[in-house]
């Protein structure tokens, strides 16, 4: 299963919860998948789709799923600390990682390679910290809910990307749509 | 009453609620005063680009944010700054410490404080620096006016305002 199989699959599953997703592909294929006022698209910005996430579930209490990639964790890895000591039980972080940068065509990332995101997390204190396969990422994400315990899912599906067109939504539109459906 | 106590006194007067911060040794007694108040869901970043993230989630989810950071951070977030905050237009308060100034001890500080202002001005930041503790009177008036605009405003403190560096 590639990413947007992954996404196919957790869409019933996350389309009644706050949800913000990664920059480049990821916000493409879901909002293509299925688009909801619960998404919030990042539309730039590589790395904090965790930070804001985190930042949402410690402002409110519904709960809140990132859907970020291996490569943006990376990219702030600084996230996992942060998350890790300050428990908001309302906040599920997706990794789906298939070991590459795929917006940018399928580089390598070092998560496909010696680095464990999932040992990564566990070190830097995250409690909650699930590795999965990819067909197995709704049953996990669905027990995350469920547990009403902060949780980290590493999702690790394969390399590879669909062919579709780039958000054209006003950032003001949907940010604002966004907070009319938190406040909802 | 401390500078300290009054600035952070502003911003629960302004129902800012969560403020994430990046140590700097001149913002250190406004980051414990920040951590003393209950009013306040103090958050340590570990990176300020990261700290923007947090305070956009927590705008989004309807809290008033701040970030406490030195103007180094500047040179970390722009990108930040203008793909999430100015693109969706969310209000930041920047309660930056502008080391590099007059009193810096320093020399390599002087080499970001140098570009500071010139990177807000092309960055379309309103921004206001406070040098004598009087300026500080003004705070209030800056947050109101962030949360006005929806957009990012630097507040520059540099250490005359603070009162040096103690032995000089």
């Amino acid at each position: 299963m590639i990413r947007s199989d992954v996404l196919r699959d957790i869409a019933p599953i996350i389309r009644d919860h706050l949800v913000i997703c990664n920059i480049g592909l990821p916000s493409q294929e879901l909002h293509m998948i299925d688009d909801q006022p619960t998404n919030f698209y990042m539309l730039g910005t590589m790395g904090l789709a965790s930070s804001i996430g985190l930042g949402v579930a410690m402002a409110q209490d519904k709960p809140v799923i990132a859907i970020d990639g291996d490569g943006s964790v990376l990219t702030n890895l600084g996230t996992l600390p942060t998350i890790a000591n300050n428990v908001a039980d309302n906040f599920i972080l997706l990794i789906v990682d298939n070991g590459s940068y795929g917006s940018t065509g399928d580089q390598p990332t070092y998560a496909g390679k010696k680095t464990s995101l999932a040992a990564v997390a566990s070190a830097c204190g995250c409690e909650n910290v699930v590795e999965c396969a990819a067909e197995e990422t709704g049953k996990t994400l669905q027990a995350a809910l469920s547990s009403g315990k902060m949780t980290i899912i590493v999702c690790k599906c394969e390399s590879g990307n669909i062919k579709l067109p780039v958000i054209t939504k006003d950032p003001v539109v949907i940010r604002d749509r966004f907070m009319t459906a938190v406040k909802a | 009453m401390s500078i300290s106590s009054k600035l952070v006194d502003d911003f629960i007067a302004n129902d800012v609620s969560f403020i994430t911060t990046v140590p700097c040794k001149q913002l250190a007694g406004v980051i414990d005063e920040v951590e003393a108040r209950p009013e306040i869901h103090h958050v340590p970043a570990n990176k300020e680009d990261e700290g923007m993230g947090l305070c956009a989630g927590a705008f989004m989810g309807g809290k008033r944010p701040a970030i406490i950071m030195q103007n180094t951070a500047i040179g970390v977030t722009i990108n930040t700054l203008v793909t999430l905050t100015q693109f969706y237009r969310m209000p930041l308060p920047m309660l930056i410490s502008y080391r590099g100034e007059l009193r810096e001890p320093v020399a390599c500080q002087v080499e970001m404080a140098v570009h500071t202002k010139a990177l807000l001005n092309q960055l379309h930041i309103p921004t206001y620096h406070f040098h004598r503790e009087s300026d500080a009177d003004e705070f209030d008036t800056i947050l109101k006016y962030t949360f006005m605009c929806n957009k990012p405003v630097a507040i520059l403190t540099d250490a005359s305002f603070w009162g040096g560096y103690g032995d000089q």
